[in-house]
């Protein structure tokens, strides 16, 4: 990849705050990360972490009036936070789209499937709904729907889950966006359809030359899918770099506890390790690193700031003070 | 248009690969509503009463078989099948099958209008409320609160009486009765709807608020609505009987339902079945309507 290439997507110290009466959550703090065009970057981590709040700042989905959100983010040539909200519904659908979790509510249950299509390629391109149904089809081919014409004619709830998220896929592929950001797409799917989504999406990715942003908690999904692996916890990035880097060679206490606790095939007898303990309370967020009361390796230095970002390789960085001892025990783990 | 260049080759599907369009086509919502009513035989039944209730109601020129306001002071209080006045007639003699046939055409215009009308106020209120939340939530609906403080007879009463009297006053009066309920079922229905990922999903599209409210949230909000309005409508006509019998409706010598149940309950003790027979007629209608509301809210249940 041409490394001098302008980035797609530049997001820099991105602060997202829920603010109520009650309390101000601190969702997401100070999140950077760069994704180059037609790159598929993962964002790992568990419920709550700010995954897909960082993602739904870039469609800026978030409801105005309770959200705070502060830093920059660039895509393509829009300053996302600075758009009015005409020029943002420009942007929604046609440069940056996005396909939800749950296929079986992110439809309209009213419409049929070929109408939702149409409907967002007649809202940027203006042609005609005869037009719109074509281009339905086409996408609706591209996603390898089975007997498309039948099912353009479809209601949502006539089709199985794994069809809703194709067609969700269509919906959102309709404009040809330069930037399609995923919310856990395949989670709510069936394994083996779960395979077939990730292919066909990967393979549409390329075809388009799309970037992606695909937010999951699977390790195994981001395996399968991802160029750069972006691993959030409490509202922070704390470990970004290529997919074999980071689930191979992991540099942050967490993300080892992560792929330890996975199943992949270990023997039976073996213990699975859990990370003990539980994330902390968004809310009231500790000075040092957030990790660090649920960490093997924390020192009393890990509490007093939040670690800085530092590098471990090329494109490979974690925030970690203790960068050194967790990468020889991932060592151990890989060998 | 086909600008969608496809690089990959499986992605255009092999022509042979398509199924022929199956035998049963895919229906539409209405559709369903309609397949599910189909066989419902108790809900057709009392489909079909209303039809001719309204029909007879529109049709009383042509099928009454006297003037409902022609007196005769020598047929007063007659009991049933009394030569050809078949259900009896009133205290001047005014044949009763007659006044009902006409009176149904007030008692139904009662009933129906200020459902409509109220649906449509209420509703809109309700979406706004629910769509926007916040402080525009709460003034529309602590504004509507204190219409529902009152019981809805009362606030009947107190609404009519401060009005007067008359058709206009007694649809105003309805109508207003009527609106509360009917803006907090929309409101509730919205406010369930707007946390659907199809609204976020519809935004993250590039659809603007105006296009969602009325292409996702409306659309989604009508069924329970429409069932709720349904229900209403029997409510509404006995409210407008109760308002006509207590003097507060419709004016003497126009014929309705309420009314006439006011003016023979002092013949109950000469004539009691022919005295009962509007009241037999609010009945009829009323749990026509009912049960007709009970039918549509199983067949419009939306599978999501």
């Amino acid at each position: 990849m041409d490394m001098s290439a302008r980035p797609l997507v530049e997001v820099r110290d991105l602060q997202v705050n829920f603010v109520s009466r009650e309390a101000n959550v601190a969702a997401v703090n100070g999140v950077s990360f760069d994704l180059m065009p037609s790159e598929v970057l993962c964002i790992i981590g568990e419920s709550g972490s700010g995954k897909s709040v960082t993602m739904r700042s870039i469609l800026r989905l978030h409801p105005p009036r309770r959200t705070v959100i502060r830093g920059h983010i660039r895509v393509g040539d829009y300053d996302i936070l600075s758009l009015s909200e005409r020029a943002m519904n420009e942007v929604r659908g046609a440069v940056v789209s996005m396909v939800f979790q749950e296929p079986m509510t992110a439809l309209d249950p009213v419409y049929r499937i070929g109408d939702q299509i149409a409907e967002t390629v007649m809202r940027h391109e203006g042609c005609s709904h005869a037009d719109a149904m074509a281009r339905a089809l086409e996408l609706m081919e591209l996603v390898k729907v089975p007997s498309p014409e039948r099912r353009l004619r479809a209601f949502p709830h006539e089709l199985s889950g794994g069809l809703r998220q194709r067609a969700m896929m269509a919906v959102a592929l309709s404009c040809r966006p330069t930037l399609l950001l995923a919310d856990e797409p395949t989670t709510a799917l069936d394994a083996t359809v779960q395979i077939q989504v990730l292919i066909m999406l990967r393979k549409l990715q390329r075809d388009f030359g799309m970037g992606v942003i695909f937010v999951t908690h699977d390790l195994g999904v981001a395996a399968q899918i991802a160029d750069k692996v972006a691993v959030m916890y409490a509202g922070r990035i704390i470990e970004y770099g290529s997919v074999a880097d980071v689930l191979m060679r992991p540099a942050h206490p967490y993300t080892l506890g992560l792929l330890s606790s996975t199943v992949h095939g270990q023997s039976r007898e073996t213990e699975i390790e859990a990370i003990p303990g539980s994330p902390p309370d968004l809310r009231h967020l500790p000075p040092g690193c957030s990790f660090a009361p649920r960490c093997k390796f924390a020192i009393p230095a890990c509490s007093a700031s939040f670690p800085p970002l530092v590098a471990v390789g090329p494109n490979h960085a974690a925030s970690c003070l203790r960068v050194d001892v967790v990468r020889q025990d991932s060592m151990a783990l890989a060998s | 248009m086909s600008d969608l260049s496809i690089t990959g080759a499986g992605a255009t599907a092999d022509p042979n690969a398509r199924e022929a369009p199956p035998a049963s086509q895919v229906r539409g919502y209405w559709g369903n509503v309609w397949q599910r009513l189909r066989y419902d035989y108790a809900t057709l039944f009392f489909l079909a009463l209303i039809i001719l209730i309204v029909a007879s109601a529109v049709f009383a020129p042509l099928i009454a078989p006297f003037d409902p306001n022609k007196a005769s002071m020598a047929h007063r209080l007659k009991p049933l099948f009394f030569r050809d006045n078949i259900l009896g007639t009133d205290e001047q003699g005014r044949d009763i099958l007659s006044r009902i046939l006409y009176g149904g055409r007030t008692s139904l215009l009662m009933g129906i209008a200020p459902v409509v009308v109220a649906t449509i106020v209420g509703g809109l209120f309700g979406v706004v409320a629910g769509y926007a939340g916040g402080k525009v939530n709460t003034i529309i609906m602590r504004g509507m609160d204190v219409f529902f403080a009152f019981p809805s007879v009362l606030l009947a009463v107190a609404i009519s009486g401060s009005l007067g009297g008359g058709m206009i006053n007694q649809l105003i009066t309805l109508t207003v009765v009527l609106t509360p309920p009917l803006c907090r079922v929309a409101e509730t229905a919205t406010s369930q709807i707007r946390s659907m990922d199809f609204v976020d999903a519809a935004r993250a599209s590039g659809a603007s608020t105006t296009s969602i409210l009325f292409n996702h949230v409306l659309v989604n909000a009508i069924s329970p609505v429409l069932v709720y309005a349904s229900t209403l409508v029997s409510a509404s006509i006995l409210l407008a009987s109760g308002l006509s019998f207590l003097g507060l409706g419709v004016s003497p010598p126009t014929p309705d339902w309420g009314l006439m149940l006011s003016t023979l309950r002092q013949a109950l003790y000469v004539q009691p079945i022919v005295c009962a027979m509007p009241g037999v007629a609010i009945l009829i209608t009323s749990i026509a309507f009912n049960l007709v509301s009970d039918g549509l809210r199983q067949a419009m249940d939306v599978k999501a």
